[in-house]
């Protein structure tokens, strides 16, 4: 077992796991945080992407242990009571989701792109989107929804 | 996936001791290659000897003519740099373009090439232009590093602490891209340093490989016109459900000549 304290949404948490622990299982099996999705399990369809310090990370292939020490944020850690954070509201408006499978893994996916560059363009955010798929391939909506997203994120500040 | 002890080493020395220690040790990088071989149980180490508290492996720095990336450096972090984009922008460029933006976040330049992917971006950089892979215990140069499909001339315990780089006059790469997994179908990575011109090729064979053919009409010309009467033969090159041998043997031709086409100018600013 290895003792990791990973700070998830703002809280440190601090549990005893074995090593083989991927990141994704420590946030839903360890902490109930099922929002973050396991979709391909292969790295490839980005599902399962959380902020890893910032950073967008598929929590499918990376150890918790990698983890340990990380501050961690999750499609759980955005919304502020009952108020959504302007990236979701834009995905609701646009109706940017179908089944709504990939959604957690685009918001936290888009969040970073936002980040880097606050003004996308859709080729931007097309090219942004390589590692999350959308089996309903509601691409279009997702496109549009980052992109209001964004200016909503710029105009709040 | 299977069991393993895990550890954190703080120094070269520690690691190099923990992984010499261990039954069956393995370094971990960025584990973008390695973890989905553990689901897979394509690899089952005993220990897992995880490189990320070694600050010393991660950075990017010039040293004189060429540009010095720690082994930890991850492919975001090489794209995003100034100092790779303003000296050899084909390298920031490729980087750029490896997988997608969450295992680029992930992803080092040194558990990349230790993996010897074959169809891999980083080897045919390395092997064009002129690069040195720096371990632990010495120096090698990039064409004596990759030695066949997943295998290099690493020795056991060895660790990767960076990659230096020549910068080159004019570089280019050009990759006719799997659409799905991104990896190369054919790369060509060409360099020219002085007189010295090298052609790269991933993707193809069993490792990358460079055309003296190539390189030895382009020392000449460095035109794509160059390579026009070069005929690639297909003997040898890779069969698989994505191209034939003869395609591939087409496509080497024809990524070759755009990437010397699109080699920028002059890329050495003082």
């Amino acid at each position: 077992m290895a003792r990791v304290t990973i700070t998830v949404n703002g809280k440190p948490e601090t549990t005893d796991i074995k090593p083989r622990t991927l990141l994704v299982e420590f946030l839903r099996d360890h902490l109930g945080l099922t929002g973050t999705h396991v979709g391909c399990d292969t790295t490839q369809c980005g599902c399962c992407i959380v902020l890893v310090d910032g950073r967008s990370v598929n929590s499918c292939t990376m150890l918790a242990v990698q983890a340990n020490g990380a501050s961690v944020t999750t499609i759980e850690g955005l919304a502020e009571g009952d108020k959504l954070h302007p990236m979701q509201a834009a995905f609701r408006e646009h109706h940017a989701l179908q089944c709504g499978f990939c959604t957690p893994g685009m918001v936290m996916s888009a969040l970073e792109l936002v980040q880097r560059n606050n003004s996308p363009s859709d080729g931007d955010i097309r090219y942004w989107l390589l590692g999350n798929m959308c089996r309903c391939t509601g691409y279009h909506n997702i496109i549009k929804a980052i992109k209001a997203g964004a200016e909503a994120m710029a105009r709040a500040g | 996936m299977n069991d393993f002890n895990y550890h954190e080493p703080r120094t070269l020395a520690e690691a190099a001791a923990m992984i010499h220690a261990a039954r069956d040790g393995s370094l971990i990088a960025g584990g973008m290659s390695l973890i989905p071989a553990l689901k897979q149980r394509r690899a089952k180490p005993s220990d897992l000897i995880d490189l990320r508290f070694i600050g010393e492996l991660t950075g990017i720095r010039r040293q004189a003519d060429a540009i010095v990336i720690g082994a930890m450096t991850r492919h975001a972090d090489v794209a995003d740099s100034k100092l790779v984009r303003d000296t050899i922008p084909t390298l920031a460029r490729l980087v750029g373009e490896m997988a997608d933006p969450a295992v680029r976040n992930r992803a080092t330049i040194g558990g990349s090439i230790a993996h010897g992917d074959p169809a891999a971006d980083y080897p045919p950089a390395l092997v064009a232009l002129g690069a040195t892979i720096i371990t632990s215990t010495r120096a090698m140069q990039a064409d004596d590093f990759f030695t066949g499909a997943f295998a290099t001339a690493l020795r056991k315990g060895e660790i990767i602490t960076a990659v230096s780089f020549p910068i080159p006059d004019r570089a280019a790469y050009v990759k006719f891209a799997n659409t799905s997994s991104r990896y190369a179908i054919v790369g060509v990575f060409v360099a020219k340093r002085g007189t010295d011109v090298r052609v790269a090729v991933t993707g193809a064979q069993s490792r990358v490989f460079r055309i003296m053919e190539m390189e030895m009409a382009l020392a000449k010309s460095f035109s794509p016109d160059a390579l026009k009467p070069i005929t690639i033969k297909p003997n040898g090159l890779n069969a698989d459900i994505h191209a034939t041998p003869e395609y591939r043997a087409h496509l080497i031709g024809v990524m070759a000549q755009r990437a010397v086409a699109s080699a920028a100018a002059v890329h050495r600013p003082n």
